[in-house]
């Protein structure tokens, strides 16, 4: 056996640069195998050890968050986190980021985000009931992100709607900084009888492995590596737009269909979807996750095109598909499921075992007895990508900008305008998606702080269980203090959740950061994810699964650090509809919560004043959960009877915009409008400090000896009435204006007539 | 004994366990019938449910109209058999020359899921027959291609043979004379875009539609007698 000369090598061999592989993680696979690795094997390398499928920059930190808890039957890891929601059933759920995809190409880049996702839950044996879209998108008054927002939309709802998964809610942020790098999050929730939970495990020497759904072609090749690993410069855009995957949600369907029969029919041992990184990713991590190997017969994976080369079929993200592993025996009965559903399918390849140093190996062979392109260990592709401890650092004008209390004295001439320009209906967005389907809605998209949906679906009941979901993310907050900014939108969601009178039970995250070589980045990153371990751990809420999407950056721009994260609740018994952002003429509107007079960090400070400095109030997480249990019990009361006079006729936590939009949509939906004059000053009109609700009641000595009791401050601030907002001595605007500022602010952007 | 009411299924359909769940909360027998059979299995009354039959890649309900099980659609429809099609079930409905008129895409260009406040206009169709005329109810829209039309002349008769059977009172999506549900001239078929089983609760928002089924349940019942009458005085002869 030659010696092989590794540096010579690297220097020798450029293969790997335009594959997207450093030279040092080209010497550590020679290095491995000892040997110059094929076309396939390098190829193979490349996707799987993009920032994208290995976390390669994230994966040190990602340790630190807490996952365990007593109901949590799948932790992060698996295609999707799972939980135990009691009475049989379980819930799956998973978020991730379609970002440079949708940035190139709006609709496909949103819509295969929608099919992707969908795809990592029913894997899990999940029947897909619900969806959200978090996006981020430039200002409205930039023409290329109004462009971006309506492919987006369209492409989200294009492919949700036809598919059949109503999405239910989402959040929509305008910022300069996603200019060039919009964010798609999408995250999916299903519901499963827990005897249907399945893994992504090639188990079973001698097993076979069926590919199901469309054919393979050329798309979205290099789509993890060139792609999402990547930031954008001038121009680029255009020319990695063949990396784009192109959605069928018809072949989704009709997937999602036949698959959940085969789980039902229990002829499937393991199953895994293909998104990144394509059959390399599926095979490599299904044969990993067993501790066994495979062997894949690249001739027999059906094509859409002629001539395609082995290369080209291992790497490709051609979508719908997925990999099914069964015992030889179920194969006839597997094949004619999927004829029924007109699912096409074909036997690519086999479950091996182990050599006899106790590695399986994924051996790809150019048809039977044919040659043998790859032959690797499976766990090496999926497990072992080079992990980096990045260089951090704190940037040095952070200490500086926290100190900078010029935010205190900010003043605008009318408050009552800097309202009207902040108010905005994401009607617009979620009118064009199906938020109904399944008939779970109980408070929809706009309705409520967060979503509410009863916990059931097509063959899937429970006893009157109801499900709260919210996804959250603060950017602005996070851009001043990542750690602190994190660890609050964690508490928003909570609050969010409780809300609806939920408890909240877990939490997705997607981390959509920018470069990671910038080591102002990397500290970010670390901090927002102590930020979010400390505030689920003060909340008792597990991290079940997440997703890291870096390089979102475009001419050398880091977006803002955007942590989002999506939690969600479960409410054990529902009779009624829940009070949500709404009040009744004559009701005491009550400020719960410790009070607060900072701007810091705000909608207001950002939008009006363009202010981007001064520090956040403290977080005090135990003061919130107290919070959070107390709001979730006054909430949960009302829907549980419909006998009971009603406490609380009205519910909103204050969240971006502070109390001032909190009133504003209040009186909106109510069409009723309020007399404020409990507050200081405009400071506290637009403060952000997070731990804090406006509730609206008819008996506000009841409520105040309620919140007392828990030892949560409330104060009475105002009365709703009337067809004015009115803020004693700050602001006076017409319920009218405000709601035609409200509905048509999307819309007016657009050059869209919206009333009709 | 409760009648049976076949819920066509075709690839890429996607409430018909709604409406399933819609009718057995009134007590009927419903099942679930695959596009490709070709038999109706006794069924006393048929509904075509909403989603995207075949992707609708092409004009909604085009390819849907040559699944087997349309042609014993069409032959129950023509026997007096009561058929109500919701959403994409009214564009196959159209497709199929079952009703007239076509739907086209919304007005405003976008695909709209909300609430619509609707007029009963005639309250004797297979749908509205627990309803008076002029009421008002609400039930969820959920499309892109809702836009109703059809020429002077059709819209003339239909108008005049008390074929239109609900409107809108907000137009949403610019149908001519803001037409919502439309029936045969039997007016044994009906198509609606509006969702009827996703306003069985107010826990959901309305309830208005439990008496657009039950309308239908009675005239599956009613047709269910007559078939049987029909059958019992063959036998005498």
């Amino acid at each position: 056996m030659t010696i092989l000369d590794i540096s010579t090598e690297i220097a020798n061999d450029a293969r790997h640069v335009p594959l997207g592989l450093l030279d040092d993680e080209y010497g550590t696979i020679l290095e491995m195998l000892g040997r110059v690795p094929s076309d396939v094997e390098l190829a193979m390398y490349s996707v799987m050890w993009s920032e994208h499928c290995s976390y390669k920059s994230s994966r040190v930190h990602l340790g630190r968050l807490p996952t365990k808890a007593a109901h949590v039957l799948v932790g992060p890891g698996e295609n999707a986190g799972v939980i135990d929601a009691g009475d049989n059933v379980a819930v799956a759920l998973r978020i991730e980021s379609h970002n440079h995809p949708s940035y190139i190409e709006p609709f496909q880049g949103a819509a295969t985000g929608v099919g992707g996702i969908l795809r990592d839950i029913f894997t899990m044996g999940a029947r897909p009931i619900a969806l959200m879209d978090p996006l981020f998108i430039g200002p409205l008054d930039d023409p290329h992100s109004r462009y971006i927002l309506d492919g987006v939309v369209r492409g989200v709802g294009g492919y949700g709607n036809s598919v059949g998964v109503p999405t239910v809610g989402g959040q929509i942020t305008f910022d300069p900084c996603y200019r060039g790098n919009p964010l798609v999050n999408v995250f999916c929730l299903g519901v499963l009888p827990v005897d249907r939970l399945v893994l992504g495990q090639a188990s079973g020497v001698g097993n076979l492995c069926v590919l199901l759904g469309s054919r393979t072609g050329r798309d979205g090749i290099g789509g993890v590596s060139v792609l999402a690993s990547a930031g954008f410069n001038d121009a680029e855009g255009e020319t990695k737009r063949p990396s784009v995957q192109v959605g069928d949600p018809y072949e989704e369907k009709r997937l999602i269909e036949a698959c959940l029969e085969l789980l039902d029919a229990q002829l499937v041992v393991g199953i895994q979807d293909l998104g990144g990184a394509g059959l390399a990713c599926a095979t490599s991590e299904t044969a990993a996750r067993a501790g066994l190997g495979m062997d894949v017969d690249v001739q027999a994976v059906l094509r859409r095109e002629p001539n395609m080369s082995a290369v080209e079929v291992m790497t490709s993200e051609s979508q719908e598909r997925m990999l099914a592993i069964i015992e030889p025996q179920s194969r006839d009965a597997v094949l004619e499921i999927c004829k029924r559903w007109e699912i096409e399918a074909s036997v690519i390849a086999t479950v091996t075992g182990v050599d006899e140093e106790g590695v399986g190996h994924l051996r790809i062979v150019d048809g039977p007895n044919g040659a043998v392109l790859a032959d690797v260990p499976a766990k090496s592709l999926a497990d072992e990508a080079p992990l980096y401890h990045r260089p951090l650092a704190e940037p040095l004008d952070h200490r500086a900008r926290l100190a900078d209390r010029s935010v205190d004295g900010l003043t605008s001439p009318d408050y009552g305008e800097d309202l009207l320009a902040m108010v905005l209906d994401p009607a617009w967005i979620y009118s064009q998606y199906d938020h109904q389907l399944f008939v779970n809605t109980i408070l929809g998209p706009g309705e409520a702080d967060a979503t509410l949906l009863r916990l059931a679906g097509p063959g899937v009941f429970t006893n009157g269980k109801a499900l709260a979901m919210s996804a959250d993310a603060n950017p602005a907050w996070c851009a001043i203090d990542p750690r602190l900014g994190t660890a609050a939108s964690v508490a928003e969601s909570a609050l969010n959740v409780c809300a609806v009178g939920a408890t909240p039970k877990a939490l997705v995250n997607c981390l959509n950061f920018g470069n990671p070589t910038h080591p102002e980045v990397m500290w970010q990153l670390s901090e927002s994810i102590d930020g979010m371990a400390e505030a689920c751990s003060a909340l008792s809420i597990p991290v079940v699964g997440g997703n890291v999407s870096l390089y979102n950056e475009s001419q050398g721009n880091d977006i803002d650090p955007t942590p989002t994260v999506a939690v969600i609740g479960l409410m054990d018994s529902i009779v009624r509809r829940p009070p949500a952002r709404a009040w009744q003429s004559g009701d005491a509107i009550v400020l719960v919560g410790k009070r607060s007079s900072n701007v810091a960090g705000s909608r207001w400070a950002r939008e009006v004043h363009g202010a981007r400095n001064g520090a956040l109030d403290p977080l005090d997480l135990v003061e919130h959960r107290q919070l959070c249990e107390l709001i979730s019990d006054l909430v949960r009361a009302e829907a549980a009877d419909v006998v009971a006079p009603e406490l609380v006729s009205g519910v909103h936590t204050i969240a971006d915009g502070g109390i001032a939009v909190a009133l504003a949509e209040c009186s909106i939906a109510a069409q009723v409008g309020c007399v404020v004059d409990g507050l200081t000053d405009h400071r506290e009109l637009f403060a952000e400090s997070v731990s804090r609700v406006l509730l609206a009641t008819a008996r506000p000595d009841e409520l105040i000896a309620r919140c007392t009791q828990a030892g949560v401050l409330a104060t009475v601030i105002g009365t709703a009435q009337g067809s004015r907002v009115v803020v004693s001595e700050l602001l006076d605007v017409s319920l009218d204006a405000l709601t035609s500022s409200f509905s048509d602010h999307i819309g007016r952007a657009l050059g869209e007539v919206t009333s009709r | 004994m409760s009648v049976r009411v076949g819920v066509i299924s075709f690839p890429g359909s996607n409430c018909e366990h709604d409406v399933l769940e819609g009718l057995s909360s009134l007590g009927a027998d419903a099942e679930i019938i695959w596009h490709a059979d070709r038999s109706l299995k006794g069924a006393d009354a048929v509904i075509i449910p909403g989603g995207f039959a075949h992707g609708d890649y092409l004009r909604c309900g085009a390819i849907a109209r040559f699944s087997p099980i349309m042609e014993s659609v069409t032959q129950f429809a023509m026997a007096g058999g009561p058929v109500l099609g919701i959403c994409n079930g009214f564009q196959v409905l159209t497709e199929a020359g079952l009703l007239p008129g076509a739907l086209m895409r919304n007005s405003g260009l976008r695909f709209l899921c909300e609430n619509a406040t609707l007029e009963v206009v005639n309250d004797s169709s297979i749908l509205t027959s627990m309803n008076q005329a002029g009421d008002q109810i609400r039930l969820p829209i959920n499309h892109g291609e809702g836009n109703y039309t059809c020429d002077a002349e059709t819209l003339a008769r239909i108008e005049d043979q008390g074929q239109v059977v609900l409107r809108y009172m907000d137009n949403p999506n610019g149908s001519v004379a803001r037409i919502a549900g439309v029936s045969n001239e039997m007016g044994n078929v009906v198509g609606l875009m509006p969702h009827p089983e996703r306003a069985f609760d107010l826990l959901f928002g309305s309830a208005d539609g439990r008496s657009l089924f039950a309308s239908v349940l009675g005239a599956a019942e009613h047709f269910s007698v007559s078939k049987r009458d029909s059958a019992d005085s063959v036998g005498r002869s």
